[in-house]
């Protein structure tokens, strides 16, 4: 439906727009998460409705806690970095034209491979669908899959996990 | 397929338009009185000292990492669980393997001790 | 069971008469669909502020007899009509914004919390046919839609400024993303029995086999603890442990903006009841001799009593307890369980 194309492109540019434009992380977190919610409709049009709820579940729900954690702990007093005249000052129109030169040129992309009108037959998208794709024709790349995981969880352990002495009295929920 | 969902947007929107109205009902009665110390960060009474948004101590960040990694993790257990009486065995041991690796990550992180909170 | 059978079926009726009449205008089918979504928005709505007033009469007097007091008792029979007083109050009550918040996000954030508070709604099977929308991604919709009430908890906690909202915020942030994962583990084995995770075919995959609370034991347990920390119940509600923060995230609230958190939070522990009674004791099936809606409505108070009870006779539980309740023990025992529910599903 092309309501749903209108709503969902408009609610991501709104929220990409708003990343770009916010001075304050937090309100570029937020318009992140509109971002997304925007792509999740345009998986719902396109019929992918794993992949829309996925698309929530992970990043608006997952991710974007991270985020917002990322942003509490490291910027709860920090000022916007007080900058100076930016060296790419008066650069802006130089990129605005190399991106309308970039639009043009996929224009004639959508003109010539004219998507598909039609819906998908049956439970295209769905999640049963999804789930046989992936535990048969895809098993590698899902095992794969838990391999990779598990080396995340690991990664996170080393990363940011604790040093072996901990110093006593390094406690406290955010004292400033 | 996609009218499907028009519920869950409407329903957002009437949740919406309730606050909305409620609070603009509200507005033609309640009374409007602000003054500084009334709009000042509540501190039990005391003059707020610094800022609000204070500094978080990292744990909840490992936190928020691990739980990410989980939460990947049972999006695919969905897709497993609506086709596993058609996949019979085969689809259960697939799916040991896939919760064996992850149990691995939880055992680590647990012995590493990064599963404590203090 | 007659009479709600016949609404029911009166209703559909009508339903479609109005749909081909309107696509006889030539307006296209989506335009009726949406016109009657916010009919069933509407109602929906209307059955949980009635629900949340109740309960909230209800958890004063639960907690008055738990503590051998009455309780409210001047509004009505019993205090009745106590909340609806309150509710009135606080919709007159000045609105305050504190100067030191961030406007808009302040703004924003109640709304972020009762939006997905009634979206949540939409797959909840209150009857064969009483349905908002059977969506067949039901338990991942509901999993999905819950996760914003974490956004808009770090919202309103942040933008408030003040330390009380965001170490209540933080709190909760971090204690909701911890008991997401077993209660999805919990999801997940239900989901692996019925081979659905359409809400509609669980309750007939529980009608043909018997009710997963049987079949469940260990899924259940792990369900019940993770829904009543994800809701911040006590005796998880550290988020706005009021002996401590306060109020936590919700502190700079007042007047019906603060009245909309603790709509949402009523909301919320009527779903998660609803949904415990929709996933382990077979949702709206039951007898004949009572109707279907009613069936549901029983079963889903007896559980929204069982987390109260708990949550007035327990103290609540530490930070570094509540974390290792849901690590070390609801996700191992959570992830035991799928291993069960798989061996138990290939032998039957």
């Amino acid at each position: 439906m092309v309501l749903f194309f209108l709503l969902g492109s408009l609610m991501a540019v709104a929220g990409a727009s708003g990343v770009v434009v916010a001075r304050k992380p937090v309100h570029g977190v937020i318009g992140m998460i509109l971002n997304f919610l925007g792509l999740a409709l345009l998986y719902v049009s396109l019929q992918a409705e794993f992949l829309a709820v996925v698309q929530i579940i992970v990043y608006a729900g997952a991710v974007m806690v991270l985020f917002l954690f990322v942003v509490a702990l490291l910027t709860a007093h920090a000022k916007p970095p007080a900058m100076g005249p930016s060296p790419l000052r008066g650069q802006g129109w130089r990129a605005g034209l190399v991106a309308v030169l970039l639009l043009t040129a996929l224009l004639p992309v959508g003109v010539v491979v004219p998507g598909r009108a039609e819906p998908w037959e049956g439970d295209f998208g769905g999640v049963v669908r999804f789930g046989q794709e992936l535990l048969t024709t895809h098993l590698l790349a899902f095992e794969a899959l838990a391999l990779v995981l598990m080396v995340a969880v690991i990664g996170v352990v080393i990363l940011v996990g604790r040093p072996p002495q901990r110093r006593r009295g390094a406690r406290g929920e955010g004292g400033s | 397929m996609v009218i499907n969902y028009l519920e869950v947007g409407i329903f957002a929107l009437v949740a919406v338009a309730f606050v909305a109205i409620t609070l603009a009902i509200g507005s033609l009665l309640r009374p409007k009185n602000p003054y500084a110390n009334k709009l000042a960060p509540y501190e039990c009474g005391e003059i707020p000292v610094g800022d609000g948004q204070v500094r978080f101590h990292i744990r909840y960040y490992i936190f928020a990492l691990v739980f990410l990694v989980f939460d990947v993790e049972i999006i695919f257990l969905y897709p497993w669980a609506v086709v596993l009486e058609q996949l019979g065995l085969f689809g259960l041991v697939e799916m040991l393997i896939f919760l064996g690796l992850l149990v691995v990550g939880l055992v680590y992180a647990w012995r590493k001790k990064v599963l404590r909170w203090v | 069971m007659q009479l709600e059978q016949s609404l029911v079926q009166w209703v559909g009726n009508l339903y479609a008469a109005g749909l081909s009449w309107w696509t006889s205008l030539g307006i296209p089918e989506w335009v009726w669909v949406a016109l009657m979504a916010v009919l069933k928005g509407v109602a929906v709505l209307t059955f949980l502020l009635l629900n949340v007033l109740f309960l909230i009469w209800l958890e004063r007097k639960v907690a008055g007899r738990i503590q051998r007091r009455p309780g409210p008792m001047h509004h009505g029979p019993q205090g009745i009509f106590q909340t609806l007083f309150d509710a009135l109050k606080l919709v007159i009550k000045e609105d305050i914004i504190p100067s030191q918040a961030d406007k808009w996000v302040f703004i924003t954030a109640p709304l972020v919390m009762i939006a997905p508070a009634l979206m949540i709604w939409v797959v909840m099977p209150f009857g064969p046919d009483l349905i908002a929308r059977d969506l067949n991604v039901g338990l991942l919709y509901v999993s999905a839609v819950s996760s914003f009430s974490i956004l808009a908890l770090i919202m309103a906690g942040w933008s408030s400024n003040n330390k009380w909202s965001t170490l209540g915020a933080m709190r909760s942030a971090a204690q909701m993303i911890s008991y997401e994962i077993p209660l999805g583990l919990a999801l997940v084995a239900v989901g692996m029995l019925a081979g659905t995770l359409s809400l509609k075919g669980i309750v007939e995959a529980q009608q043909e086999r018997t009710w997963f609370l049987l079949l469940q034991p260990l899924g259940f347990l792990v369900f019940i603890v993770a829904a009543t920390a994800e809701i911040n119940r006590a005796p998880f509600n550290l988020p706005e442990a009021e002996s401590e923060l306060v109020a936590g995230f919700n502190t700079e609230y007042s007047g019906f903006r603060w009245g909309v958190f603790f709509v949402a939070e009523y909301a919320n522990l009527l779903f998660m009841a609803g949904m415990a009674a929709t996933l382990f004791l077979g949702g709206w099936s039951g007898p004949a001799f009572l109707p279907p809606f009613l069936w549901w409505l029983l079963k889903t108070y007896l559980f929204v009593f069982l987390i109260m009870w708990v949550g007035w006779t327990l103290p609540r539980i530490r930070v570094d307890q509540l974390m290792e309740l849901g690590w070390k023990f609801l996700i191992p025992v959570g992830l035991a369980n799928i291993a069960l529910t798989g061996v138990f599903v290939i032998l039957t």
